[in-house]
């Protein structure tokens, strides 16, 4: 395997039905065997640059390109297996049921002999060090699992050029640390030039040896050496929404005031996403006004059930979940009984997934939806859309589909839609997944603030600082048990 | 986050029963000659007889009881149900027992439902013991190596197949969050409406990545593709194919010669 040259000159692409160009005039060259970090804000078009290098950005119908971008000296849509790709969802990577399968199905695509796929096939799961079966269900692994699994279905195609787009954004702290090392095992095999886009500087900086910076649009506004250009455009970076070591992002509380009334009071509560099957074991706590709980764990154990059971989503399982009368306000004490728009005022809820939530065909309709069926008078549903769309910087984008925004403003326009109803708890799972610290930032000031309005806040998270900058009590569930520290 | 994905059907367990040494594209077309046999006539002695040489056949199908009669169970739904609307509407003969507006049950209703429900169990119970221990990943490569099927269109099916298991999770996903929405009140056939509408746009997301992630591992290109697993066709297939040819043979044979056979396209 020959490591790869990049050639990228004045290279732009616009999106069909798109008037703006996603990336403009972007000049970059890369020589063989280099490893490089590439940097900028959400929506800098990184990931878009990423793809035409993996030659997947697709033809005239896709959308319109201008100047050159060239793998060795050719267009990467003409010499696939040259790149090779791996990308941020581990779902949505696994192409066959079979673990061995998965791996082949690169090597099959490109023609490669019987015999030496699965010469190439035990080499690849060697290197990310997946030691599994070959007939083992690709359902049955862990996130970390998945993208090692889908690390080796690339690298099986033994590419000169290894692309990655925040491959670690959707996983918890200890697969975050198993695919970096896996991508360090490969790539002193194999040599290959490296790309990798990632707004967690750290997790990446141990392993390459060039920093390039995207300005909004694509222009390189930095490059070199890691330690150089972190020194020199640290702050900047920081400022921009990038994850610098010794710039973490910076946040103003207010002090948080002694926790108000009891809102939700849970007796060994057992918890289940399909009846009769409990996840985790059973959880004792109180919810109370003006207070952050954060419920931490490994992956597996329940935090995302016991947040949506809390939030009277789910039906609880066993055991005891009450509300009190400051939260009932004359509704009966059991949460799942009461009506979706009688929820709305008394707890809100966030889901990891975005797009789940999503209503309308507009930022500002999808913010309407609660106030409309609490059954507010046009002027106050106005002026609360108002109020929100300001608080979350979302005022420009009040007319654009929810569905076209960036993973940031997607994220603020989920919160967004259930302050806007004015919940006395707000439920969060992961706010923070794969969020910008310019993102990150923000969301830490609004739980700030709301705790200070006397909102209680649940939320669920392996973001070791977010937990530490907000949470007053953390609940951390294990596949056994259930802990509780002040 | 996949809370539900391990309910989809992913990896079907191999055991070693004979029947896992023939290609899966034997499996889907080895019931076909039976199955064409039965709908050319309509007695209960052909339908019968295809049911007790299955009978004999079962104990080398590779599945436990259990599985068999979960399996079959929506046969053995489907089969007396269209019993009973013959008996009530097939065409009358002999003695009526009983009648009720256009309904009536005769000597001759009763004859036909009988033939009915077995030519039923007859035709589906073979195809579905016979398929339910095909893997997806092992027919898909015979139907591409052995029946040359394009393998754009097979691997594509193949793939989306492996999503069933995330939709279901994006289903109730959305039924969570219309209830956190507040608009899980209104009528459940309008809000049904609104979650498949949703449910589509978030599966042409999830297949556009999906895409993404095929064609960055080189799918789609202008290369012939290779096969990491081969699929061919050996003797176990010969016996297989074999004895459907014998089972559909003894079975005209047997109504022909009792004199039961009847043409329906006669």
């Amino acid at each position: 395997m020959i490591p790869a040259a990049v050639s990228i000159q004045n290279w732009g692409w616009r999106h069909a039905s798109r008037l703006a160009w996603a990336l403009e005039d972007v000049t970059l060259e890369i020589s063989p065997g280099e490893r490089v970090l590439i940097l900028g804000p959400s929506g800098a078009g990184k990931s878009t640059l990423l793809q035409a290098l993996a030659g997947v950005l697709g033809g005239d119908d896709e959308g319109d390109s201008q100047g050159t971008l060239t793998v060795d000296g050719q267009d990467p849509a003409h010499q696939r297996g040259r790149s090779g790709l791996l990308l941020q969802d581990p779902d949505s990577q696994m192409i066959l049921a079979r673990v061995g399968d998965d791996v082949a199905f690169g090597c099959e695509n490109l023609g490669v002999p019987r015999e030496e796929i699965w010469v190439r096939v035990r080499e690849a799961l060697d290197a990310v060090g997946l030691d599994v079966p070959l007939d083992r269900s690709t359902q049955a692994l862990s996130g970390g699992q998945k993208q090692r699994l889908a690390l080796a279905g690339v690298i099986a195609m033994r590419p000169g050029l290894l692309l990655l787009d925040e491959p670690t954004a959707n996983l918890d702290p200890s697969g975050v640390a198993e695919v970096r090392d896996a991508v360090g095992r490969v790539l002193d095999q194999t040599g290959a030039t490296f790309v990798v886009i990632e707004h967690r500087v750290d997790t990446w900086l141990p392993l390459v040896d060039r920093v390039v910076v995207l300005g909004a649009g694509g222009a390189v506004i930095a490059d070199g050496h890691p330690g150089v250009v972190l020194a020199e455009r640290g702050a900047e970076l920081a400022r921009e929404g990038v994850w610098v070591p010794g710039h973490p992002p910076r946040v103003s509380l207010p002090s948080a005031l002694p926790a108000g009334a009891d809102l939700l009071d849970a007796q060994n509560l057992a918890t289940s996403r399909v009846r009769g099957i409990p996840v985790g074991s059973p959880v004792s706590t109180t919810v109370r006004a003006g207070e952050v709980l954060a419920i931490t764990g490994e992956n597996g154990a329940g935090k995302s059930t016991l947040a949506l059971t809390l939030a009277g989503l789910l039906r609880p399982e066993g055991g005891r979940l009450r509300a009190t009368a400051e939260l009932a306000r004359g509704l009966g004490d059991s949460p799942i009984a009461w009506k979706s728009k009688q929820l709305l005022e008394r707890i809100g809820t966030v889901f990891q997934d975005p797009e789940h939530q999503f209503l309308a065909t507009t930022v500002r309709r999808e913010l309407e939806v609660g106030p409309r069926a609490l059954g507010l008078d046009p002027a106050e549903v106005d002026a609360r859309v108002d109020d929100v769309l300001d608080r979350l910087g979302l005022t420009r984008l009040e007319r654009a589909h929810p569905f076209t925004l960036s993973g940031g403003e997607k994220r603020r326009l989920s919160v967004a839609t259930a302050l806007v109803s004015r919940p006395r708890i707000l439920v969060l799972d992961e706010p923070t997944f794969g969020q910008d610290a310019g993102t990150w930032a923000r969301l830490v000031e609004l739980i700030g603030a709301l705790r200070a309005e006397g909102s209680a806040i649940i939320t669920v998270s392996h973001d070791a600082e977010f937990v530490a900058a907000l949470a007053d009590r953390t609940l951390t569930l294990t596949a056994g048990s259930a802990e509780v520290a002040a | 986050m996949s809370a539900l994905a391990g309910t989809a059907p992913a990896v079907t367990a191999r055991s070693t029963a004979v029947i896992h040494r023939t290609n899966a594209v034997t499996r889907l077309i080895v019931p076909v000659p039976l199955t064409i046999v039965l709908l050319l006539t309509l007695d209960w002695v052909s339908a019968a007889t295809a049911l007790a040489a299955l009978a004999v056949l079962l104990p080398f199908a590779g599945l436990t009881p259990r599985q068999f009669w979960l399996r079959t169970l929506p046969v053995w739904i489907a089969a007396p149900l269209t019993g009973i609307t013959m008996l009530l509407y097939g065409r009358p003969d002999g003695t009526v027992y009983w009648e009720f507006g256009l309904a009536q049950i005769s000597d001759g209703s009763i004859t036909i439902a009988i033939a009915t429900v077995l030519r039923v169990l007859a035709i589906a119970l073979p195809a579905v013991v016979l398929f339910v221990t095909v893997d997806p990943t092992d027919l898909a490569d015979g139907l591409a190596q052995i029946l040359k099927l394009p393998a754009r269109f097979v691997l594509g099916a193949l793939a989306g197949i492996r999503m069933i298991g995330l939709f279901l999770d994006d289903w109730r996903a959305l039924e969570l969050a219309r209830r956190a929405r507040g608009v899980a009140d209104r009528g459940k056939i309008r809000r049904f409406a609104g979650m498949a509408l949703a449910m589509l746009v978030l599966s042409i997301r999830r297949g556009t990545k999906l895409a993404t992630a095929m064609e960055a591992r080189g799918f789609g290109g202008t290369t012939t593709r290779t096969w990491a697993r081969e699929s061919r066709l050996g003797r176990t297939d010969l016996a297989l194919f074999a004895i459907g040819i014998v089972v559909s043979v003894i079975v005209v044979w047997t109504s022909v010669a009792t004199g039961h056979w009847n043409f329906l396209f006669g």
